[in-house]
C-alpha cells in the first residue's frame, strides 16, 4: 500500500525483525550441532532436526545424546565439581557476572534465535525472556558472592541433572543453571528437543566467559536422553520443569536413589475477578495471562473465575479485546500471538477445544496460511465438572465460569489438583489480601499476572510440584546442611518372657482426632523391657487407622489459621506438662532401652528444650519482603504444608517424636505420627500429655505399628501433603515412590542417621520442611 | 475518510464551518442525567494501567510507508496551539498559515499525498478573531481556551460569559477548564452542573472539557471526572491545559479512553479525546495513535474524535517525514516555522 492508502486505512503494516544474524550463527555452526561436554562441542552425531514452527523450515540438525555422551557429560561434571566448589564465592560470582554481561551483549541474537526456534513473539523474547535471563545471572552472581558469609553451614549437592521445557528455553536454562553453579554445583542440562538452539548458543557464552570446563554441560535429545540423566547413578540431584505426568515418572524413577529432586510442573491457575475490580485492567491482564507465549506457560491464568454480577459485561469486553489481538509472524514487532511450538501441540490444543461442550469464542482474525497458529479462544458456560476446567490445555485457550462470594471464589479456585499460581483482581485491599493466602498456590499476583523476578521464589504446591526457584528459598534446592551421618541399623524390639512388671494394666491405644482409639484391626503386641519383662502392649495400626487419622487431621485445618503466639503457648504448655512427668518418662525410656537412668532423663530434658525451641520459633520464622524491580512488594510468606505424615526415629523414642512433631505444629501443620515401632510406649504415654495441654483434636495424631506396613499407605494417601521418615526401617524408597501419586513433598533419611541430641536435631531444616513459601506480588500505586 | 454508516443518517447541523467538525459524522452527545452509581463504580488500577502503557511501545510498531502515513495522519489531528502572554495578531497569523500548510509541498508530493491541514488552531479569546480571519474559507476551525483558562478560578458568571464572547468571535470549539476542587472534594453534582452550564453557553460550538488531570490526585478521579463531564454533555474530554506540572501521559490517556469507550457502549454517543501538553516527539504521537486504535478502533483516528494539543510536535514530525522521503536525517531549519 502507498502512503495515501495507508493514510486512509491506518493499518499497522509489517514490522519485521531481521533474522540474518541468528541464521548466520547457525551457518557458522555448520547447521549441525553436537553436545557441549567438558568445555567443548562434540562432533555432531545422529539426531533430529529443529524446525521453525512459524514456517516449518529446518533450522539445524541436532544430535541425540547416547549413553556414552551422558556418561562423558556426568564424568566431566563430576571431575569439575570439587574444584568449582572450592573456589571462593567471589570467584564463582565473577563467572556468573560474566555470563550476565554476555547475555546482555548478545541479547538480540539470543532473542531472535529463541523466537525462530520456539515461535514466541520477538517482543516477548526481547523484552521479557532475555532480560530475565540476564537478571537471573546477576542475582545469582550476588548469591555466589554472599554464600560463604550467609550460608556457612550449607554445602553444594554435587552434580545436578537438569531437564527443561520448550516454552521458555533460555529462561528455564537460566533458572536452573544460575542457582546451581552459584552454590558450587556442576551441571548436566538437557534442553527440550524442540528448542535446543539458545542453549547451544549459551554454550558459546560459557566458553567466552572462560568458565572452567565441565562446570556446565549441555546435551541434546528427546525424552530418552532425559531418562538417562534421571537414572544416572552418579548424579546427585534432578531438577525438572515440565509436565506433571513426566514429573510423576521422574519421582518414581528416582525413588530410593538418594537423589535430591525438585519439580516444577503443570497448572490450571485461577484468574479471579471480583466485581469491584478495575475491569478493563483485569481484561488487559488476561492478555498477559493466557495469551502470553500462546498460553504455553505453566502458570498461565487459564481458568477465569468472574463474579456473577459482572460476568456478561466482562465476557463482552473480553471478546472485543480478543478481536484486537494480532496473530502472525513471531519475528514481527507488532504481533501479540505467534506460533505454537510444534504441530503436535497444535493438534492437541485443537482437539481439546473441539471436545468441549462449552460456548466457544474465537475472533475472526485471519491466521497465517502455514505454520502452527491457533486463535485466541474463550470457552464460557463451563462448570467445575467439565474436563477443560480441570485439565491443563497449554495453549491460548481460556476457560471461564462464575462465582457468587469470595468464599466460593476460593473454593472453586482450590478445587484442582494443581497449585502453581493465581491472580486476584479487586480494588479492595481487605478482600485481596484475605483471599491471597487462602489460595492453594505457590505464587499469587494481586491485580497483576505473570510477574517474575530472580529475587522472588517461584514454584508450586500439590501436583504442580515442589521446590522453589529464585530468592534465598531457591538455594535450598541446590545446597544441603553440612553434617555427619552414619548408616542406621534396624532397631529390633526387645524379646521377653511375658512376666508382668506389676501394677494395674494400662492399655496403650492410638490417638486420633484428640481421642484414644482402639486399633481398627483389634490386634496388640507386647512390649518388653530391655531385661525381657512385659511392660505393656502397643496397638497395631493398619491402613484404616491411617485413613482415620488423616481424616481427623483434615478436620483440624483451623490450626493453620491460628496465630503463632497461640501455637507457642500450646507448645510451652506441652513442655510444662511433660516436665511435670519427667521421672515417669525417664523411667519408661530406661525400661525400654536399658539406657542408664541419667541418659534417659537427659532425653526427657532435651525433649522439653526442643518444645521450647519450636515454641520460640512459632512466631519468629518470618517471611520476607523481596526486593523486586517494581513499585510494590513481593511477599514471601511461610505457610504450613498441611497434613504431614511422619515416621519417627527409633534412636530417641521420645526426643525423636518431639523433634518432628514440634516444628510441624509450630508452623501450623497437622501431624499424623507413626511412633518408633519397637519403643512405642513413650509415644502413647505422650498423648496423655497432649490431652492435658490444650492441643486441639486432630492436630497431632499418634499411631503405633509396623513402619514397613504403614509407610506405603501414608505416603500414598492423596490427602497427605508431605511425608517425613527418620525410621530405621528401610522405607525411604517406598515412600518416595508412593509419594508420586499426588506428588507430595518427602523428607526421608535414606537409612542415614541424624544426631537428635545435637544441632542436627532441630532448626531451620525442620522449619523449611514444615512450610511452603508462597510469593504474593502486590504492585501498588495510586 | 471512513464515516460510520450507522450514524451518518443522523441529521447534521446546518452551520458547520468545516469538514473536520465533529457533528458531520456523529450525532452530538446530548448528555444525560448524572448517574452517580456509574460514576462511583469506576475504578482505575494505577499499576496495571502503567504496565499496559509501558509495554505498548514494545507491542506496536509502524515502519516505513506506514510510519509516514501515520505521521501525516497525526498532523491532521493536531490542534496547533499558541497560548502565550506575548501572542500578537502577527504571531497568530503565522501559526494559522502553518496550520494550513503544515508540511512542505515537495515532501507531500514525494509521498503522493494531497494537501493536508492541522485539525484546528487553538488560541486565547483575544486572538480568536484574528485566527478566524486568517483561516477563512479553509474549513480549519478555531478553538478558544476559555472559562478562566488555565486555573478556572475567575467568577463563575464571567467564565460562562467568556464562552459566549468567544463563540460570538467565531470560535467553533471551546476548550473549557473544570473546577478541580469539585473533583478533589468529590462534589460530582457541582462538577456536573458546571459542565452543563458551560455546554449550554457553547451553543452550537463544540466543547472540550479540560480535566487538568495532573491536578486531580488519582487516576480513579480522572475516570470519574471523565464520566461526569460526558454525562453533562462534553463533546471532547481533554487531559490538560499544558500549564500543569504534569500534562498528557499515556496512563491518563488510557483511563480517559476507557471511560469514553464505556460511555459509547452505554449511550451510543462517541466522545472525542484530546491529550494535550508534553507530546513533542513523532514517536510519542505514534504510540498515542496505537493506543487509540487498539482501545477504540480506527473510527477514533479522525479529527472529529481525536486531537493532539501540541505546539512543537509538528516540527519533529516534519523532520521524520523528510527522513522518510530522502533517507537522510533532517534539520529543523529546513522546515518553515509556525
Amino acid at each position: 500500500m502507498n502512503v495515501p492508502e495507508i493514510f486512509e486505512s491506518m493499518d499497522y503494516g509489517p514490522a519485521p525483525e531481521s533474522a540474518a544474524d541468528a541464521l548466520a550463527w547457525l551457518v557458522d555452526g555448520g547447521d549441525r550441532f553436537g553436545h557441549f561436554i567438558d568445555g567443548a562441542m562434540t562432533g555432531p552425531g545422529a539426531g533430529f532436526v529443529s524446525k521453525n514452527p512459524a514456517t516449518g523450515e529446518v533450522l539445524a540438525t541436532l544430535s541425540q545424546a547416547t549413553q556414552a555422551d551422558i556418561d562423558a557429560a556426568v564424568a566431566a561434571a563430576r571431575a569439575a565439581q570439587p574444584k568449582w566448589a572450592r573456589l571462593s564465592g567471589h570467584q564463582r560470582a565473577r563467572y556468573l557476572y560474566a555470563l550476565a554481561r554476555l547475555v546482555q551483549k548478545h541479547s538480540r541474537l539470543l532473542a531472535v534465535l529463541e523466537t525462530l526456534d520456539n515461535g514466541k513473539p520477538i517482543r516477548e523474547s526481547r523484552d521479557i525472556d532475555v532480560p530475565l535471563v540476564a537478571r537471573h545471572f546477576y542475582y545469582h552472581a550476588g548469591m555466589a558472592q554472599l554464600m560463604d558469609a550467609e550460608l556457612p553451614d550449607r554445602e553444594p549437592l554435587g552434580v545436578c541433572g537438569q531437564i527443561i521445557p520448550w516454552n521458555f528455553p533460555l529462561l528455564m536454562l537460566a533458572w536452573k543453571i544460575a542457582p546451581a553453579i552459584a552454590c558450587g554445583n556442576t551441571v548436566v542440562l538437557k534442553p527440550a528437543e524442540y528448542t535446543s538452539l539458545s542453549a547451544l548458543l549459551f554454550a558459546d557464552l560459557c566458553r567466552e566467559a572462560g568458565l572452567p570446563r565441565g562446570v556446565i554441560n549441555i546435551v541434546t535429545g528427546d525424552g530418552a536422553v532425559g531418562e538417562m540423566i534421571v537414572n544416572h547413578p552418579d548424579i546427585d540431584k534432578i531438577a525438572f520443569t515440565g509436565s506433571t505426568s513426566v514429573g510423576r515418572r521422574i519421582r518414581e524413577a528416582t525413588a530410593g536413589s538418594g537423589k535430591s529432586l525438585t519439580l516444577e510442573l503443570g497448572g490450571k491457575s485461577p484468574y479471579i475477578v471480583f466485581d469491584d475490580a478495575d475491569i478493563d485492567s483485569a481484561i488487559e491482564g488476561l492478555v498477559d495471562a493466557i495469551w502470553f507465549n500462546q498460553g504455553q506457560v505453566c502458570c498461565a491464568g487459564s481458568r477465569l473465575l468472574v463474579q456473577e454480577g459482572i460476568a456478561d459485561r466482562f465476557y463482552e469486553k473480553l471478546k472485543r479485546r480478543m478481536d484486537g489481538l494480532r496473530i502472525g509472524d513471531p519475528l514481527d514487532k507488532c504481533i501479540d500471538i505467534g506460533a505454537l511450538v510444534d504441530p503436535v501441540q497444535l493438534s492437541m490444543v485443537a482437539g481439546l477445544v473441539k471436545s468441549s461442550r462449552g460456548e466457544i469464542y474465537q475472533p475472526g482474525t485471519a491466521l497465517p496460511e502455514t505454520g502452527c497458529y491457533y486463535p485466541p479462544t474463550l470457552i464460557t458456560g463451563l462448570s467445575q465438572a467439565d474436563r477443560l476446567m480441570q485439565e491443563e490445555i497449554f495453549g491460548p485457550v481460556l476457560v471461564g465460569t462464575t462465582f457468587r462470594t469470595p468464599a466460593e471464589a476460593v473454593e472453586l479456585a482450590n478445587n484442582t489438583r494443581y497449585g502453581l499460581a493465581a491472580s486476584v483482581w479487586s480494588e479492595n485491599i481487605n478482600l485481596a489480601l484475605d483471599v491471597a493466602p487462602k489460595l492453594a498456590a505457590g505464587v499469587v499476583w494481586v491485580n497483576a499476572t505473570n510477574l517474575f523476578d530472580a529475587a522472588a521464589g517461584f514454584g508450586g504446591v500439590r501436583e504442580s510440584g515442589f521446590g522453589r526457584e529464585g530468592g534465598w528459598e531457591g538455594l535450598l534446592a541446590y545446597t544441603r546442611t553440612r553434617r555427619k551421618t552414619r548408616a542406621l541399623k534396624p532397631a529390633p524390639a526387645n524379646d521377653g518372657t511375658g512376666d508382668v512388671v506389676g501394677g494395674l494394666d494400662r492399655t496403650a491405644k492410638l490417638y486420633i482426632g484428640g481421642k484414644q482409639a482402639r486399633p481398627d484391626g483389634g490386634y496388640s503386641l507386647p512390649v518388653f523391657s530391655r531385661q525381657g519383662k512385659l511392660i505393656g502392649h502397643r496397638s497395631v495400626a493398619n491402613r484404616k487407622d491411617i485413613r482415620n487419622a488423616v481424616e481427623a487431621a483434615g478436620k483440624a485445618a483451623g490450626w493453620a489459621r491460628t496465630t503463632g503466639h497461640l501455637r507457642a503457648q500450646i507448645l510451652y504448655y506441652i513442655a510444662e506438662n511433660l516436665s511435670a512427668r519427667t521421672d515417669e518418662f525417664a523411667q519408661r525410656l530406661h525400661d525400654m532401652s536399658g539406657r542408664p537412668a541419667r541418659s534417659a532423663k537427659a532425653e526427657v530434658e532435651a525433649s522439653i528444650s526442643r518444645l521450647f525451641t519450636y515454641a520460640a520459633w512459632a512466631d519468629k520464622y518470618d517471611g520476607a519482603a523481596k526486593g523486586v524491580p517494581l513499585r510494590g512488594i513481593a511477599l514471601a510468606m511461610n505457610e504450613p504444608v498441611g497434613t504431614i505424615g511422619m515416621l519417627c526415629p527409633d534412636e530417641a523414642p521420645l526426643l525423636g517424636l518431639i523433634s518432628v512433631m514440634a516444628p510441624a505444629i509450630a508452623m501450623g501443620n497437622r501431624a499424623v505420627i507413626v511412633a518408633s515401632e519397637p519403643f512405642a510406649l513413650a509415644a502413647t504415654d505422650f498423648y496423655q500429655v497432649l490431652d492435658t495441654s490444650d492441643v486441639p483434636g486432630g492436630v497431632v495424631n499418634i499411631l503405633t505399628g509396623s513402619h514397613a506396613e504403614l509407610a506405603p499407605t501414608l505416603a500414598g494417601h492423596l490427602d497427605v501433603d508431605a511425608v517425613w521418615s527418620f525410621s530405621s526401617a528401610d522405607v525411604s524408597g517406598v515412600i518416595e515412590r508412593e509419594a508420586a501419586g499426588n506428588l507430595k513433598r518427602t523428607w526421608v533419611n535414606h537409612g542415614r542417621s541424624r544426631d537428635w541430641d545435637g544441632a542436627d536435631g532441630e532448626g531451620r531444616d525442620f522449619l523449611a520442611a514444615a512450610t511452603e513459601v508462597k510469593t504474593i506480588w502486590v504492585p501498588y500505586g495510586e | 475518510m471512513s464515516i460510520d454508516s450507522r450514524t451518518s443518517t443522523q441529521p447534521a447541523r446546518a452551520d458547520t464551518k468545516g469538514s473536520q467538525l465533529p457533528q458531520v459524522a456523529e450525532p452530538r452527545n446530548p448528555g444525560m442525567a448524572l448517574d452517580l452509581d456509574w460514576v462511583m463504580s469506576a475504578q482505575a488500577n494505577t499499576s496495571a494501567i502503567e504496565r499496559r502503557t509501558a509495554t505498548l511501545p514494545g507491542r506496536r510498531s509502524v515502519k516505513k510507508a506506514y510510519q509516514a502515513a501515520w505521521l501525516l495522519k497525526a498532523i491532521t489531528l493536531i490542534d496547533l496551539t499558541t497560548l502565550s502572554g506575548d501572542d500578537t495578531p502577527g504571531r497568530v497569523r503565522r501559526l494559522c498559515a502553518k496550520g494550513l500548510q503544515p508540511v512542505r509541498a515537495d515532501l507531500l508530493e514525494a509521498m503522493g499525498m494531497a494537501a493536508i491541514t492541522t485539525g484546528a488552531i487553538c488560541v486565547y479569546h483575544d486572538m480568536v478573531e484574528t485566527a478566524v480571519a486568517a483561516l477563512s474559507g479553509s474549513g480549519v476551525p478555531v478553538a478558544a481556551v476559555s472559562t478562566g483558562f488555565p486555573a478556572g478560578l475567575s467568577p463563575f458568571h464571567l467564565r460562562v460569559a467568556e464562552i459566549g464572547e468567544s463563540v460570538k468571535a467565531g470560535a467553533a470549539e471551546i476548550d473549557i477548564v473544570i473546577s478541580r476542587r469539585h473533583v478533589l472534594t468529590g462534589n460530582w453534582t457541582a462538577l456536573y452542573d458546571e459542565m452543563r452550564a458551560f455546554r449550554a453557553a457553547c451553543g452550537d460550538a463544540h466543547v472540550k472539557a479540560i480535566l487538568a488531570t495532573g491536578e486531580l490526585g488519582s487516576l480513579r478521579n480522572v475516570a470519574r471526572a471523565s464520566l461526569v463531564c460526558m454525562m453533562a454533555g462534553a463533546d471532547f474530554i481533554k487531559t490538560s491545559t499544558g500549564k500543569e506540572s504534569v500534562n498528557a501521559t499515556l496512563p491518563v490517556s488510557l483511563v480517559m479512553i476507557r471511560a469514553l469507550r464505556d460511555y459509547h457502549d452505554r449511550t451510543g454517543y462517541r466522545i472525542g479525546y484530546k491529550p494535550a501538553g508534553g507530546i513533542s516527539r513523532a514517536k510519542d504521537a505514534l504510540t498515542y495513535l496505537a493506543l487509540v486504535k487498539d482501545e477504540l478502533g480506527n473510527r477514533w483516528l479522525q479529527p472529529d474524535l481525536f486531537r493532539f494539543g501540541a505546539s512543537s510536535l509538528l516540527g519533529d514530525i516534519e523532520r521524520q517525514l523528510e527522513h522518510h522521503v530522502t533517507g537522510r536525517y533532517s534539520a529543523g531549519y529546513r522546515h518553515p516555522a509556525g
